[in-house]
């Protein structure tokens, strides 16, 4: 057994080995050293912590721990890169989960306690936690409810919206915005249940208002990531991300832990200034993305679009792509759902042999993630000097000779600069209709996830090329020389 | 319906407004096609070439005029042509309504509808029966060859073993669609091209065709830019101002092509004579306004006439004719557009729509009425040009305002929140235990240290970094870890429970990110 000092510094060496690995991805190169300070920092933690005194049980911790490791490599080492989303969302509600229970288990724990020194039963044989439990003053017990209180709502919410956002994300749930009748009041009105609850169980109320709490905290979570659109979902999951973290601080709190408070902090903050940027992405208010789905935002009409959607085949896209010098191509939510990355990878490298500048420009909301189409590429050994930011590339589309927009939409709309009353106005997005000709892939003449009209179609310079991402790029690829 | 084209009566006019290629289309249109003996000869179509289209030809003007129910023109009618019209009889040509007044009334009073092609509204449907522009077009390259065939010198600049060329300097004056074409041809063939227009708004097309633009400094917020896209008359200090551009220029500049044209009046003289004196000998001036009086003070409209100082200054009015094969197969086909527009059904049934804008606007006779000048078409031309903004370039002294105002209010507004945020801490430590507020101190402290470090994540690395903090957040397993040596049962399955998914959730975190990374490399 170690002694608690050792676990103070144990707990202190795990801080600050996870903020180093969260600042260590500032770059490609030290993320790679990153996670390692992540692996170690967790590793002290968890040891130290389950060496310490007062903790007991080794029989089921540690076949636990066993089984839990061999299903978390499994699932890492199957995952397709593609079912990133997923996984994060799943594994999210996994910390929510394990949330509601350890609260549960500290008001447990708590009457336990409240009950054997009313009995004024000998005290010595609690474990860790319950014996810290001895030593605290009504204040601190008091303060321990609400704590419980939070942990429980926080953890709740993030169990169902994360399991919503896996179903929503793995197809499995229909993406469209989606509420019950009644819509926002619901949630408000779970929200009051939920207050009352909580205050009822200060006042004394059994261990059941607990359940009940969690209950209504488990429908709103279900209930507000049912009600927001697939195009959120990058906003979705970082925010999700940032419940998880709050959800452990909260923990931490109950257990008067700081290494849990610092990490669940640290994590907290990190999903919440995730989000933040995606919000920015997208032009849109946070707390509008939160209450579900685009439309709230048109002041007005939308502007009609004109002209025709003119198509193209594989020859005349291999002959544009032959004589050009340089070539952008956008690849979007379509290219991860076709599994075309490596078929884009083999483009890419073949312009490249012949010569041309090939790069590619990505959105900060591409995909269902941030940093998807980053992952993406990346899997496909697409160098990852060649791929570009908006902010870095939005100015050279006027120079380029090509663009390939490979499967999205929304995020190279001109709507959002042209027409104030479209729903995505004042949206940054990627300026691709200032290039010379733009040829997008895409599988049919339907709107894209927003459900929004995109008039860069109708545009003179633009082609379409339907077909699934994949096989139109398959295509392509032999014709290039 | 019988469409007849008669040859050209007019002096050196070459162009013919039927060839073999159009009339395949105009058939097509279920109309017949007459063309008389003789009118593509100067263009290069003979007459084998209409009979192998399915064009009937016909010995005499006459004869085609009395059978034709619509007449193709090119020049509007001689008076011999305006005696063979006759009522119900259409006419389309180039027409010039407001120079041919007279002319006008005697076709309205014949009773024949006349639709004059030069009077084809400028919006973007009728682009394709814009004969003016085709023409124009034309009159812009064929300039250049001009001025190419009577200059002594190369037009681009080459180092040879023979000697150094320098390139030819060419000034374009008038940037409308002769011009744009003047610039286009001179700069293929290498020569360095300057061009000016009095509409600031034409600079970046004019940069779109290789030429520099000459810019004016004229502060007074002068556009020269009317409406449907052509010129309107300047005022006297602007004039002043350019003509003292042009007089910079000109000993410089080696070939002048002028195409300074304001619709229904004089073309503006713009090369006066004492530029022509100061311009090198040798040097050439094609000036395209010279039927309209000519942009330069020595121009003689038809002529080509050299200075004394042995500038060739040349007057032409009929570059179009000079390319009689070209501009007979544009403008042919320009008139082939409006047929098709007055034969919606493309049944040989012609159908006058006067709520046509297009229609309605070339129209200049009907049904025995003057319907010329039109009114403004319904669909606006060319959208205004908005007035530029003037960003007002912030002095030094200002930015540093601005910059300290900034900083101000930023202090304001983190020394609200500091105090706002005391004020709370300050509440909550009066009730709070002493322990509880230790842990806060932490937990805000955490906090900021995230806010600081995620801030420098790159952007590429968002999904890692989010595998990462996932895999973190997994520290809930502490928790789970100091419960599970309980004594009570339902914590002890609650905490092993919990302990599982957080360790799957750890394991798994950790992996995916580092699979994540290991795919990131450098080119």
């Amino acid at each position: 057994m170690l002694g608690q000092g050792f676990v103070s510094a144990a707990a202190i060496a795990a801080s600050i080995l996870f903020i180093l690995s969260l600042g260590g991805l500032s770059n490609q190169e030290k993320a790679k050293r990153a996670v390692w300070y992540g692996i170690v920092g967790m590793a002290i933690a968890v040891l130290f912590t389950a060496f310490g005194p007062g903790i007991g049980s080794y029989w089921i911790m540690i076949p636990m721990v066993l089984i839990g490791s061999v299903i978390g490599w499994n699932i890492a080492k199957r995952v397709a890169m593609t079912e990133m989303p997923q996984l994060v969302a799943a594994l999210h509600s996994f910390v929510g989960l394990a949330a509601v229970f350890v609260a549960w288990s500290a008001d447990l724990e708590r009457t336990r306690v409240a009950s054997a020194l009313l009995a004024g039963e000998a005290t010595d044989r609690f474990s860790a936690f319950a014996a810290l439990l001895v030593t605290k003053t009504p204040a601190e017990l008091t303060f321990l409810q609400v704590e419980i209180v939070f942990a429980i709502f926080i953890g709740a919410v993030t169990f169902t919206g994360s399991v919503i956002a896996y179903g929503k994300l793995a197809g499995k749930v229909d993406g469209k915005s989606r509420q019950l009748p009644g819509g926002h009041m619901l949630n408000a009105a779970a929200a009051v249940l939920s207050l009352v609850m909580a205050i009822a169980y200060l006042n004394g109320a059994g261990f059941w208002s607990l359940l009940v709490l969690a209950a209504l905290a488990f429908f709103i979570g279900y209930h507000l990531i049912m009600g927001i659109g697939g195009a959120d979902m990058p906003v979705v999951v970082s925010m999700l991300n940032s419940y998880s973290g709050w959800a452990a601080a909260a923990i931490g709190f109950t257990l008067s832990n700081d290494l849990l408070i610092v990490t669940g902090a640290l994590v907290g903050s990190s999903g919440a200034i995730l989000s933040y940027i995606m919000c920015k992405a997208m032009n849109r208010n946070f707390v509008s993305v939160i209450l579900g789905g685009f439309g709230g935002g048109a002041k007005g009409e939308s502007a009609e679009i004109e002209g025709e959607q003119v198509a193209i085949d594989a020859g005349g896209v291999a002959a544009a792509l032959n004589d050009a010098e340089s070539v952008i191509i956008v690849p979007g939510y379509g290219m991860a759902v076709a599994q075309a990355q490596n078929s884009v990878r083999e483009l890419t490298r073949k312009l490249r042999d012949a010569g041309k500048n090939v790069r590619f420009a990505i959105h900060p909301v591409a995909g269902r993630l941030p940093g998807h189409m980053n992952v993406l590429l990346a899997e496909a050994k697409v160098p990852y000097d060649i791929v570009m930011e908006m902010d870095e590339i939005n100015d050279d589309f006027p120079n380029t000779d090509v663009v390939i927009v490979i499967g999205s939409n929304d995020i190279v709309n001109p709507a959002a600069q042209e027409d104030p009353n479209s729903p995505i106005a004042g949206m940054p997005v990627l300026e691709v209709w200032n290039a010379k000709q733009v040829f997008v892939s895409k599988r049919g003449q339907g709107t894209g996830y927003s459900g929004i009209e995109n008039p860069l179609f109708f545009k003179e310079n633009t082609r379409m090329f339907y077909g699934d991402a994949k096989s139109s790029i398959d295509s392509l690829v032999p014709l290039i020389d | 319906m019988k469409i007849g084209a008669p040859r050209e009566t007019a002096k050196g006019e070459a162009r013919v407004a039927l060839t073999p290629e159009s009339a395949v289309h105009i058939q097509k249109l279920g109309h017949e096609c007459l063309v008389e003996s003789g009118a593509g000869a100067a263009a290069g179509f003979s007459d084998e070439a209409y009979k192998e289209a399915g064009v009937t030809v016909i010995d005499s003007a006459e004869k085609l005029w009395a059978d034709a129910e619509i007449v193709i023109k090119v020049r509007e009618p001689s008076q011999v042509e305006v005696g063979y019209l006759r009522e119900g009889q259409t006419l389309i040509a180039f027409f010039w309504p407001a120079q041919n007044e007279s002319l006008l009334e005697e076709c309205r009073a014949k009773g024949a509808t006349v639709i004059a092609m030069d009077m084809v509204p400028r919006i973007s449907r009728a682009q394709k029966m814009d004969a003016l522009s085709s023409m124009a077009n034309i009159a812009g390259y064929r300039a250049v060859i001009e001025a190419g065939n009577n200059f002594g010198r190369f037009f681009t600049g080459q180092v040879t073993a023979a000697g150094k060329v320098p390139p030819a300097k060419v000034l374009i004056i008038g940037a409308g669609v002769a011009g744009l074409s003047a610039i286009g041809t001179a700069t293929s063939l290498g020569a360095m091209v300057r061009a000016f227009d009095v509409r600031p708004e034409v600079a970046e097309q004019i940069e779109s065709m290789g030429a520099e633009f000459l810019f004016l400094d004229f502060d007074e917020n002068q556009d020269g830019a009317g409406s449907g896209g052509y010129a309107a008359p300047s005022s006297p200090e602007f004039r002043e101002k350019q003509l003292e551009c042009f007089r910079e220029q000109a000993p410089e500049i080696d070939i002048v092509i002028t195409t300074a044209l304001i619709p229904g009046r004089p073309a503006p003289k713009l090369w006066l004579e004492d530029m022509v004196k100061a311009m090198k000998p040798g040097s050439v001036i094609v000036d395209l306004a010279a039927e309209k009086g000519g942009n330069c003070d020595l121009t003689k409209p038809d002529e080509k006439v050299v200075s004394d100082n042995g500038v060739t200054i040349v007057g032409y009015t009929d570059f179009p004719s000079r390319m009689a094969t070209q501009s007979s197969l544009l403008y042919s086909t320009n008139i082939r557009h409006m047929l098709t527009d007055l034969t919606p059904k493309k049944d040989g049934d012609v159908v006058h729509d006067m709520e046509d804008d297009v229609i309605r606007g070339a129209t200049v006779t009907h049904q025995g009425e003057i319907t010329f000048p039109p009114p403004p078409p319904k669909v606006k031309a060319i959208a205004t040009a908005k007035p530029k903004e003037k960003i007002k370039e912030p002095t030094p002294e200002e930015k540093k305002a601005a910059e300290l105002a900034a900083i101000r209010a930023q202090t304001k507004r983190q020394v609200t929140l500091l105090g706002v945020g005391g004020l709370l801490m300050l509440v909550l430590g009066q009730i709070a235990p002493a322990s509880f507020m230790q842990h806060l101190i932490v937990f805000v402290l955490a906090c900021f240290v995230g806010y600081q470090v995620i801030w420098n994540v790159s952007h590429a690395l968002h999904t890692p970094l989010m595998a990462v903090t996932n895999a973190i957040s997994g520290i809930i397993i502490l928790g789970a870890v100091l419960q599970i040596g309980s004594g009570n049962w339902v914590v002890v399955i609650l905490a092993a429970i919990s302990v599982l998914i957080a360790t799957i959730n750890i394991v798994g975190g950790f992996l995916v990110t580092r699979r994540m990374l290991a795919m990131f490399q450098k080119s």
